[in-house]
């Protein structure tokens, strides 16, 4: 993969796009390991905009450049306009951050933490404290503003986090894993936040989240694997590619049961994680032929409406978690993959 | 809870002015690092009770063991410039540590993506740890009198201006060693390795004159030698020396420190910023 033709083929006319935020190409490698593998993608204005992956597959090192934290390797990241790699300066006055790790100093009080943050955006006397009145009450931290963020619950810091990556007014808006270790009525509320500034602000808003649940709210997504692109559209649009409904079989022997139905009922039939995974109109009408067509081989069956994670087995052949983060998966996420 | 939308009614300021880029930020810096040291009553305590501490009971130690090289006098008071690096080595280098920890907290990670040129971050942690520091060794100053110092106040002046330079040049290179670090211990690792020995060849705890050839150029070549010295000419004139060249070397020392961080500071990287 040639970093540099990549760069070389990117067309100049997108400076002028509608488009956010422009992905083109992008590449990036830590040592050997490549993180991103050639993503292309627009995130469109004031539109609420998700980047799904599961863990290493390159959302976060996305965000650090779309963050202009680091240089790609190769190809090019714009927002509005500006390049992050080459035009960083420019790029970090437009763009509100919030980190996934805690940026608040919980030694400071809210009103302090967003006094200093205020400075680093050149802003400062009245208009600073009337902005940081503001952006307090909207978050619902006005009451709390001059107590010390290490007495704040997490979904207090977190809205502080939210509070000083709006404080300067961006136009678009930059969030990592924005409600990891929120419980489900913090979460809530932060992605109410989200969607009030894409609807009143017109905020373009892109987030990354590693949460099905979360992803199916976004306008639009990205879902990333290895460092490549296997999916972008809307939450539905991508589940419709999904013919009907997704039907799952435990099986004894998935390999062989699985080239028998491919056989007999003349479709796609695939093997995930053991279990034998098909998609088909009127599932439950297919359920009752293929009971009959092979009685006593299957165990146990179950039909849903597709979900994103059957898009992600459809595109990569493999489950969104892999067999062994599932097993080494905290009870906490495993809680919040739930929802 | 009410939700109420501010965005609307507030226009993105267009920064231009550079002077916004760089002061305001340092200035910022600056102020949180002096407020997070107040707010931590134990690191205050502990920096102004160590020294004092270890100056009494080195000194006196020392002092019944060993008569200085400079003539008659006692070793508590010939100790007494050395001591007082000591306070600003630790309290300088340590109060960098706020480096490492705002990193590894993801503070730093919210600075970095501000649009602050990089030599305001360098400026304003430099100079809030070097503010810091002045302020602990000119309270050490109190001790003066008690070691028979008796100078007029405009070498007490000099005086604040030396420790201030020794305290700017400690702390800019506590930053460049801590920029890259991710881990305190490492940190206290490159302390324990290259600063006390550093101290230790610095005419602190025994005079140059004494010193075997080889040692004496290392003390020689230990920028920390000529603080030592400076504070000795200021508060024991007697002992004579040039004054000029100890400070000039104080104030390219203290230059060549801040160049050293700033440019550890400027690496934008391929690399994780953290």
């Amino acid at each position: 993969m040639s970093a540099l033709a990549a760069v070389g083929s990117v067309p100049q006319q997108h400076l002028a796009s509608p488009a956010a935020i422009a992905v083109r190409e992008l590449v990036h490698r830590y040592d050997n390991r490549t993180a991103l593998n050639g993503v292309t993608f627009d995130v469109r204005p004031a539109e609420l905009f998700g980047l799904l992956g599961p863990n290493g597959s390159g959302k976060t090192t996305m965000f650090r450049i779309l963050s202009t934290l680091m240089v790609p390797v190769g190809g090019r990241a714009f927002i509005l306009g500006h390049d992050a790699a080459r035009d960083p300066s420019q790029l970090r006055r437009e763009i509100g951050i919030v980190f996934q790790s805690q940026s608040i100093d919980v030694k400071l009080t809210a009103t302090e933490n967003l006094r200093h943050q205020g400075h680093l955006y050149g802003l400062r006397g009245k208009d600073l404290s009337a902005r940081i009145e503001s952006v307090l009450e909207r978050v619902g931290l006005a009451d709390r503003a001059k107590e010390k963020a290490e007495n704040f619950s997490g979904g207090m810091q977190r809205r502080l986090e939210l509070a000083k990556g709006l404080l300067h007014g961006p136009r678009v808006l930059l969030l990592d894993e924005p409600t990891t270790g929120l419980d489900p009525g913090a979460r809530r509320d932060v992605w109410q936040y989200l969607r009030l500034l894409r609807d009143q602000d017109q905020v373009t808003v892109l987030v990354t989240t590693h949460l099905m649940e979360e992803a199916e709210r976004c306008d639009r997504l990205a879902i990333l694997n290895e460092g490549k692109l296997v999916a972008l559209g809307t939450p539905t649009e991508l589940k419709r590619e999904i013919g009907g409904d997704v039907i799952v079989l435990d099986v004894k022997e998935p390999e062989s049961l699985s080239s028998r139905i491919q056989t007999k009922f003349d479709m796609d039939v695939r093997v995930v994680g053991g279990q034998i995974r098909l998609e088909r109109d009127h599932g439950h009408r297919f359920v009752s032929d293929l009971f009959e067509a092979f009685p006593g081989e299957i165990d146990a069956v179950s039909i849903a409406k597709p979900s994103l994670e059957d898009v992600f087995i459809r595109r990569t052949g493999h489950r969104f978690w892999s067999e062994q983060e599932q097993h080494g998966l905290t009870t906490e996420t495993r809680r919040q993959e739930k929802h | 809870m009410k939700l109420t939308s501010i965005m609307s009614s507030i226009v993105v300021p267009r920064i231009t002015n550079h002077k916004d880029e760089l002061l305001l930020p340092a200035l910022t810096l600056w102020w949180r690092e002096i407020v997070r040291f107040y707010r931590q009553r134990t690191r205050v305590v502990g920096v102004i009770a160590s020294p004092v501490l270890f100056w009494l009971v080195i000194g006196s130690g020392f002092g019944s063991s060993f008569r200085s090289g400079a003539g008659d006098q006692h070793y508590l008071d010939y100790f007494y410039p050395g001591a007082l690096i000591m306070i600003v080595l630790f309290t300088s280098i340590f109060t960098m540590m706020s480096v490492i920890e705002d990193r590894k907290e993801g503070f730093l990670l919210s600075v970095l993506v501000a649009p602050v040129s990089r030599s305001a971050i360098v400026l304003g942690k430099v100079l809030g740890g070097t503010t810091l520091s002045t302020i602990q060794g000119l309270i050490f100053l109190v001790f003066a009198p008690l070691v028979g110092v008796h100078i007029g106040f405009g070498s007490y002046a000099l005086v604040a201006i030396t420790v201030f330079l020794v305290s700017f040049a400690l702390t800019a290179l506590g930053f460049a060693i801590a920029w890259p670090m991710d881990s305190t211990s490492a940190f206290h690792a490159i302390i324990n390795l290259f600063l006390i020995p550093l101290w230790l060849l610095s005419g602190a705890l025994f005079p140059l004159s004494g010193a075997s050839p080889w040692l004496r150029l290392v003390m020689q070549i230990n920028p920390l030698t000529y603080g030592v010295e400076a504070l000795r000419q200021l508060l024991y004139p007697a002992t004579g020396g040039t004054l000029f060249e100890s400070m000039a070397t104080l104030v390219l020392f203290s230059l060549f420190m801040f160049g050293l961080a700033f440019l550890m500071a400027n690496r934008r990287t391929t690399k994780p910023a953290a």
